[in-house]
């Protein structure tokens, strides 16, 4: 055996496998699969892409005019409008930049015209591509066409559309929409700083001490998850606002801007960045303590160089979660944001106040670039975490201590009542008849039908939203999970479905809802159909929730035996029969619980939604907007705690139901 | 194993197999044929290629290159589906929420067997591998060694043709693997199924295998019987991965001589020129203590080769149960040191004791001759 010819492959072609049916069957279902996530996600965030550097102009020059003398003789005299505007100065070159709806009457370019007149007018495209309205009717043609000038009044040229960063250079040279950057930032780092300390201490007393009610404190820390992010600004409101309970408590200062902004964002981000931190502080190893312990360490000393260490990736982790939650979130600083505009609310602004999609599509692409920066470090940390933990590892047990117990007992006490303050405010407020002046209480404000917002039937059709989701969701996450997980080559499709996978993480709901306008609200689209139906909004909760559902499935399945698919296949059983008999049955908690994720979050969405709803299809979040925004505050509270009880209640079914299916499926678990 | 009759019933037969992960090349240029019936081992350290050749034979992971032919049918490019094989990995891979009977029955589905046939064929795979009233129990609720035995009869439920087995033992403590090595053997020669099994542990090897395939970064270093395997190895890999072999750097000397130090001596024949550098190498249980008693009451002590015996100190004694293990210094050999294993009768008879001089003899046809890279 010679070592250089071994050193090398043999000439000649590699042997190609044949595929089996299975193979067949998976790469067809990973490309379905696929698929729904490029329609629903790849296209309709490029054509927002798209739209964004889109610009529209008017185009004077390509246009030409005649006047006739009152007995309506053309004098053959031929007027260009761009000329008729210099001399004039009518429009000025701002005047000119518009949005694809723009339109602009002629007839300011005649000073002494009337529509009473006699007088005729021709007018005509000098270029082919051009384009101008009469009424409703639209004219491409070079041929001149004449008017009288009743008619002529009708008369509206159309923008040329041009692809460039006219938008972008737009937006920041206008100080009212980029001054927004910084809002946003500010609230964010603010807010992250304050909840990532929150949340550790709380995480740490937890882990770490042996105080006593921990699972009630568990329970509470959690709530903030059932609820809309805007139900704490109500809440803010009623405590802070103009006539707030206890608005002497901010000694003049306004809780309607960053200040209110950040105690919501405090709220409803708590849990996230609590359910990080205690994960990474649970894991940590009972022996790097009782090294620090025999080495004579101070208690200050370990916590500097053992706990936070070991501790460092899932604060940085839920920092930037915590990060991308506040830039992203719309609900919270519409209701309490006050003249303190955000990103998130500014495309709501564009695209609902003023109609103006271009730059809606701007803001979003603006917004995206800090949540896909937050993202992507987030997951850069998080494959970090993994490796921290080792089979040898030995849970740390917490010795009790009369003196600290007692502290993070008070600590956690006050952290509590900040959580349960804020829904007991909410639950107060939807109760009493009129704030502040008649406090009896009534259930008038949950007669949610005499309000805007779609009443009762909104509420209906978020659990319809929820449950459609939770059932559709899950099973095309769970199946598309499996699918790119167990099936053998294609490594290439793999790696791409993985990538869509991850992607929704990244795009802040605001945006993907524009960008559904702009992909599915498309005549030319044979998807159109859907638009505005109770189908777009189960399309955009699942898509909008996919990444983290995506990653429940991915963890359940890493931990079935890699060889199940091996086994199967060696005794000539379909893949899809192991699937149905052993996979799905070992994964149920997972399925459940990202069954119940969906859930939640289609209970309580608001900003993918806000761009989607239709009469029909009005949700309850969007009711507790909506109700907010024309003053009806109490029935908004009411209706954000109608979603919390829900949600709560869904929660304990889903315990219930979890623990009696366990019980049957999961009985070789126990024995 | 008969040459003859070996190729008259080849069953499995891989040739010019290639395996490359991007630039490395894992499996490089393996030939091979296994014989119907047979029970052949696939040995060697971790990264050696042993398992890539498994999963390229069940067609888990196909091959860059080459053929597989089994049963006279090329299977190369065809996916496990269409092979014929039972398969056992290291963990088993039970289904977990399936009971024991489900679990076997697995395969007997949808195979034109009805139920209460399956229930037949499940109940008699139970007997054959000596668990007949685990059938409704769950895989958590087995020993290691039960559920080794349940992934076994899983595999054979559909009397495939080729039997993988991918380190089947290593999970288990030493106790009940070496009993389950005799088992598994067993139930092998009685289904008379040809089978592979992959393994890093040489005892599983030369006590199951009837022949042995020693592999080492990619290539197969020697392919043979136990025996021929362990008295005869091929190259200095194999001596050194099987057993325990005394490497001493020396010189060939003139045919079947090999010069160690100064002194010439004899050995089994090789084909070195004089002067080579090579590797002398004798396994510790070949060295033969001489000496008043050394052997058996009554055997006389006589050195059969005088040049191949010499005077040793015994510098250092280590009790390792069933014999003696010694670390002998001699002048040929300056520095190094000779191990030498002696049974304890032996021992005891020669009074031997550290720093005790003694006489022994490296018998010639044990004393091999391997390449030695200088430097």
């Amino acid at each position: 055996m010679s070592d250089a010819t071994l050193n090398t492959l043999p000439e000649g072609p590699n042997i190609k496998g044949k595929l089996s049916r299975d193979d067949i069957i998976m790469r067809a279902g990973m490309g379905v699969i696929a698929l729904y996530l490029v329609v629903t996600m790849v296209f309709p965030l490029y054509a927002m892409l798209s739209k964004s550097f889109s610009t529209y102009q008017f185009d004077l020059a390509t246009y030409e005019l005649q006047v006739s003398d009152e007995e309506g003789n053309f004098s053959g005299e031929i007027l260009n409008p761009l000329n008729l505007n210099a001399t004039l100065g009518i429009y000025g070159d701002d005047d000119m930049i518009t949005g694809s709806d723009g339109r602009l009457p002629l007839t300011k370019l005649f000073p002494d015209f009337s529509f009473r007149s006699t007088v005729k007018y021709k007018i005509r495209n000098k270029v082919e591509g051009g384009r101008f309205l009469v009424g409703s009717t639209l004219h491409t043609e070079l041929d001149w066409l004449e008017l009288d000038s009743n008619t002529f009044r009708r008369a509206q040229i159309r923008p040329v559309k041009a692809t460039g960063f006219g938008n972008f250079i737009n937006y920041f040279s206008t100080p009212a929409l980029f001054n927004s950057i910084k809002n946003s930032l500010f609230i964010a780092v603010i807010s992250t700083i304050v909840t990532v300390s929150l949340a550790f201490w709380f995480a740490y007393a937890l882990n770490r001490s042996c105080m006593r009610f921990k699972g009630f404190f568990r329970l509470v820390a959690m709530a903030p998850i059932l609820v809309p992010s805007l139900l704490p600004g109500i809440a803010l409101v009623y405590l802070f606002g103009n006539q707030g309970m206890i608005k002497e408590l901010l000694f003049g200062a306004s809780i309607y801007g960053p200040i209110g902004i950040v105690i919501g964002s405090v709220f409803f981000t708590f849990p996230h960045a609590f359910l990080i931190i205690s994960t990474a502080l649970a894991i940590s190893d009972a022996r790097l303590y009782e090294a620090a312990v025999s080495l004579r360490a101070s208690p200050w000393r370990t916590f500097w160089t053992v706990t936070i260490p070991g501790a460092r990736y899932g604060l940085i982790s839920a920092a930037f979660v915590v990060f991308n939650l506040v830039i992203t979130d719309f609900g919270l600083p519409k209701v309490i944001g006050g003249q303190f505009n955000v990103l998130a609310v500014d495309i709501y602004k564009q695209v609902i106040g003023q109609q103006n999609f271009e730059m809606g599509a701007v803001v979003s692409v603006v917004l995206v670039i800090p949540a896909i920066l937050a993202f992507g470090i987030d997951r850069m940390v998080q494959s970090k975490q993994v490796a921290l933990l080792s089979a040898r590892s030995v849970p740390y047990q917490p010795t009790p201590s009369a003196k600290m117990d007692g502290i993070f007992l008070a600590y956690c006490t006050g952290v509590a009542l900040f959580v349960l303050g804020m829904l007991a405010v909410c639950q107060f407020a939807a109760l009493i008849k009129f704030w502040p002046y008649d406090l009896n209480l009534s259930l008038n404000n949950y007669q949610f039908d005499k309000m805007d917002g779609g009443g009762w039937a909104s509420y209906f059709n978020s659990i319809k939203l929820g449950l459609i989701t939770a059932v559709v969701g899950t099973s095309i996450v769970f199946f598309g999970a499996y699918l790119v997980e167990k099936s053998n080559g294609f490594r290439i499709g793999r790696a791409l479905f993985q990538m869509f996978a991850m992607l929704p993480m990244a795009i802040p709901g605001m945006v993907l809802g524009l960008a559904y306008i702009f992909f599915f609200n498309n005549p030319a689209n044979p998807l159109n159909a859907v638009y505005g139906t109770m189908a777009i909004l189960v399309i955009c909760t699942v898509t909008h929730f996919y990444t983290v559902s995506h990653l429940t499935a991915v963890t359940a399945l890493k931990q079935m035996d890699r060889e199940f698919e091996s086994v199967s296949a060696s005794l000539k059983q379909p893949t899809l029969k192991l699937f149905g008999r052993v996979t799905v049955p070992v994964c149920l908690p997972s399925i459940l619980d990202i069954s119940i994720y969906l859930f939640v979050n289609a209970m309580t969405t608001v900003s993918a939604v806000v761009f989607l709803y239709s009469p029909k299809t009005t949700l309850a979040s969007i009711a507790v907007l909506n109700m907010d925004d024309a003053g009806d505050v109490a029935p908004a509270a009411a209706m954000g705690m109608m979603i919390f009880y829900t949600n709560a209640a869904a929660r304990i079914i889903h315990l219930i139901a979890s623990r009696g299916i366990l019980k049957r499926t999961q009985a070789w678990r126990t024995q | 194993m008969n040459e003859v009759t070996a190729a008259a019933n080849k069953y499995l037969s891989i040739d010019n197999l290639w395996k490359a992960f991007g630039d490395f090349l894992a499996l490089k240029d393996i030939s091979l044929d296994i014989n119907e019936g047979e029970f052949v081992c696939f040995l060697g350290p971790s990264g050696c290629g042993k398992t890539t050749l498994l999963r390229a034979i069940a067609g888990l992971d196909l091959q860059t290159k080459g053929s597989v032919m089994q049963g006279g049918a090329d299977v190369s490019n065809l996916p496990p589906s269409e092979r014929d094989f039972g398969i056992v990995f290291q963990s088993y891979a039970l289904f977990p929420n399936l009971t024991i009977e489900k679990n076997i029955a697995f395969g007997l589905e949808n195979t034109g067997r009805g139920k209460s046939e399956i229930v037949v064929r499940v109940a008699e795979l139970l007997d054959l591998v000596g668990l007949p009233d685990q059938g409704s129990k769950y895989p958590a609720q087995l020993s290691g060694g039960q559920q080794q035995r349940i992934a076994l009869a899983r595999a054979i439920a559909t009397n495939p043709g080729l039997l993988l087995l991918d380190e089947p033992l290593s999970a288990l403590d030493a106790k009940v693997r070496v009993h389950l090595r005799h088992e598994i053997k067993e139930l092998q020669r009685k289904l008379g199924v040809t089978t592979v099994m992959v393994t890093h542990d040489q005892e599983e090897a030369l006590s199951m295998a009837d022949r042995i395939v020693v592999m080492n970064h990619g290539v197969i270093e020697q392919v043979g019987s136990p025996t021929d395997i362990y008295r005869e190895p091929a190259t200095l890999f194999v001596a050194d991965f099987i057993g325990e072999m005394n490497q001493i750097p020396a010189q060939a000397g003139g045919s079947g001589k090999v010069k160690i130090g100064d002194a010439e001596m004899k050995s089994k024949p090789h084909e070195f020129a004089p002067g080579a550098p090579i590797v002398a190498a004798i396994r510790p249980e070949d060295v033969i203590p001489h000496g008043d008693g050394a052997r058996s009451p009554g055997a006389p002590d006589v050195i059969t080769t005088a040049e191949n015996a010499f005077e040793v100190t015994v510098e250092e004694m280590e009790f390792l149960g069933s014999f003696w293990r010694c670390r002998l210094k001699s002048d040929r050999f300056g520095d190094a040191a000779l191990i030498a294993d002696f049974s304890i009768n032996a021992v005891r008879r020669l009074e031997l004791g550290e720093g005790k001089q003694m006489t022994i003899e490296l018998p010639d046809e044990r004393l091999m001759a391997f390449p030695r890279a200088e430097g």
